[in-house]
């Protein structure tokens, strides 16, 4: 039997986590979702290894990931535009590459947006949770960050043909959303305010949300919400008026007012926003 | 039913109280596949269906339906968590019920309490039934670290904290029982609609 292959970790960078498509049918035990926060990036980089799209791959923050390869295998960077060098040499970054064994491979920091995916061909073998080996930060669920000198496992290649398409447009600076579920709960001044409002990425943003800075959503009652199920995407705005749009690991369940819901094909801008970058909401529906 | 939409994908159903939840939570989750829901999810006083695909069609369905009745007896899955009560806060809930550590302990172990939903942590159940609408204010200041296994209250709930973390309810005892296992059948020993009675550790 020939070793496994693996991908050993020589410098994680700020923070590097394994994602899939998370762990979505659980929210009644109180699990949160997780997965890839910019998941069709790593669709995207998956289908160009020839992975099925849910795939386990990497999910780096801004300064990206050094690792070397134990065998020859196929790889490819999407999300954020970094550079990509392979023992050194500059290489496509949103495209399919063959790397040899034993090869080191860089991942740059990100030129624009915030987070890179790496797919390798097989995926990454961590021991899935509950059908998923995604890093869910919020409950610890799911392989720990990575660091260096890991070493982690890879799949045998699922030998898909690998696809050939064009890397995805830059991702903007508006977040569509939907008004609702508590509407009621807030000010006129705020809900006619929101479309168009813009706000600052917030430095405390993580995978469980995205904190926005700016116009306070004023609330027109006291008290507090009965505890409520919360999505992915809801724009939740505790008593400090500042809003927070929930991520994949967000918790199941808050107790703040939802004033809108982004829409799915905007969660990707959440993903890609740099603290100190401006976001502007438009209220769609 | 009363509907209300969540963005593009989910629906937000209204209920009266707990008793509605319970009734309405378990009947969708029943109905899952019928409403094309990924995920049902019951809270204090709603239920989310979640990844939907035409939550408009799934919304006209259910709110042409009645809120379902409900149960004239108690029909979860009876769950018994031996506790041994010595909590750093039992003289607290005393104080606040105005009544003696003793009597805390009795109530709590002649409830009959259902598990209303989960939440806050994977496995953290929120369990509703104190007598009379007792309730329990949180601590002033949050502990930064709770033992897995800490029985609590807050608010109407009692709860067991399935793993150490921060948390501000008011401690009155712990159990040995293991609340979450990711890789058992059951990952969560309590569940929403299951009972749970406190018994002697």
């Amino acid at each position: 039997m020939p070793e496994q292959p693996n991908l050993e970790v020589l410098d994680a960078g700020a923070l590097t986590t394994v994602q899939d498509r998370g762990r979505p049918g659980y929210a009644h035990l109180g699990v949160p979702r997780s997965g890839a926060l910019d998941a069709p990036a790593l669709h995207l980089a998956n289908r160009l290894v020839g992975n099925p799209e849910q795939t386990a791959g990497l999910e780096t923050t801004l300064t990206g990931l050094r690792f070397r390869v134990s065998h020859g295998v196929r790889l490819a960077v999407t999300g954020a535009d970094c550079a990509v060098l392979v023992d050194g040499r500059p290489a496509a970054w949103g495209a399919a590459l063959s790397v040899a064994g034993g090869a080191v491979v860089e991942i740059g920091p990100a030129r624009s947006g915030l987070r890179s995916y790496l797919a390798l061909a097989g995926g990454i073998e961590a021991a899935p949770v509950l059908g998923s080996r995604s890093t869910d930060l919020l409950s610890g669920l799911g392989p720990a960050p990575l660091g260096a000198g890991q070493v982690l496992p890879l799949g045998a290649a699922y030998g898909l043909a690998p696809a050939v398409e064009a890397v995805r447009p830059p991702y903007g600076s508006v977040l569509r959303v939907d008004l609702g579920p508590r509407t009621d709960w807030f000010t006129a001044a705020a809900l006619a305010g929101l479309d168009g409002a813009t706000y600052v990425v917030g430095a405390a943003s993580n995978r469980i949300g995205l904190r926005l800075e700016g116009p306070r959503l004023e609330r027109n009652r006291r008290g507090e919400l009965p505890t409520e199920p919360m999505v992915l995407g809801a724009v939740q705005v505790p008593p400090s008026g500042q809003p927070v749009v929930f991520l994949h690991d967000h918790p199941t369940t808050g107790g703040y007012p939802v004033i809108a819901v982004v829409r799915p094909e905007d969660l990707g801008v959440c993903a890609q926003a740099r603290p100190g970058e401006r976001l502007t909401l438009r209220v769609v529906g | 039913m009363q509907v209300v939409r969540v963005g593009q994908r989910a629906l937000l159903v209204e209920c009266d109280g707990p008793d509605a939840v319970a009734a309405t939570y378990r009947f969708l989750r029943d109905r899952a596949a019928e409403v094309g829901a990924e995920e049902v999810v019951p809270a204090a006083r709603t239920v989310l269906l979640d990844g939907l695909a035409d939550p408009i069609r799934t919304a006209a369905l259910i709110g042409s339906w009645e809120a379902p009745p409900f149960p004239a007896e108690p029909d979860g899955e009876l769950v018994e968590i031996p506790t041994t009560y010595d909590g750093q806060d039992l003289d607290e809930v005393a104080r606040q019920w105005a009544t003696t550590t003793a009597e805390v302990v009795r109530i709590h172990q002649e409830t009959l309490f259902r598990v209303a939903f989960c939440g806050f942590a994977p496995g953290f159940a929120y369990c509703t039934g104190l007598p009379g609408g007792l309730g329990v204010a949180r601590r002033a200041e949050p502990r930064p670290r709770v033992p897995a296994g800490s029985v609590g209250l807050a608010g109407e709930y009692t709860g067991v904290y399935p793993t150490s973390s921060p948390g501000g309810w008011q401690l009155i005892g712990r159990t040995a029982v293991a609340l979450w296992v990711p890789d058992r059948d059951r990952p969560a020993l309590l569940a929403p609609g299951d009972q749970v009675r406190f018994v002697d550790a």
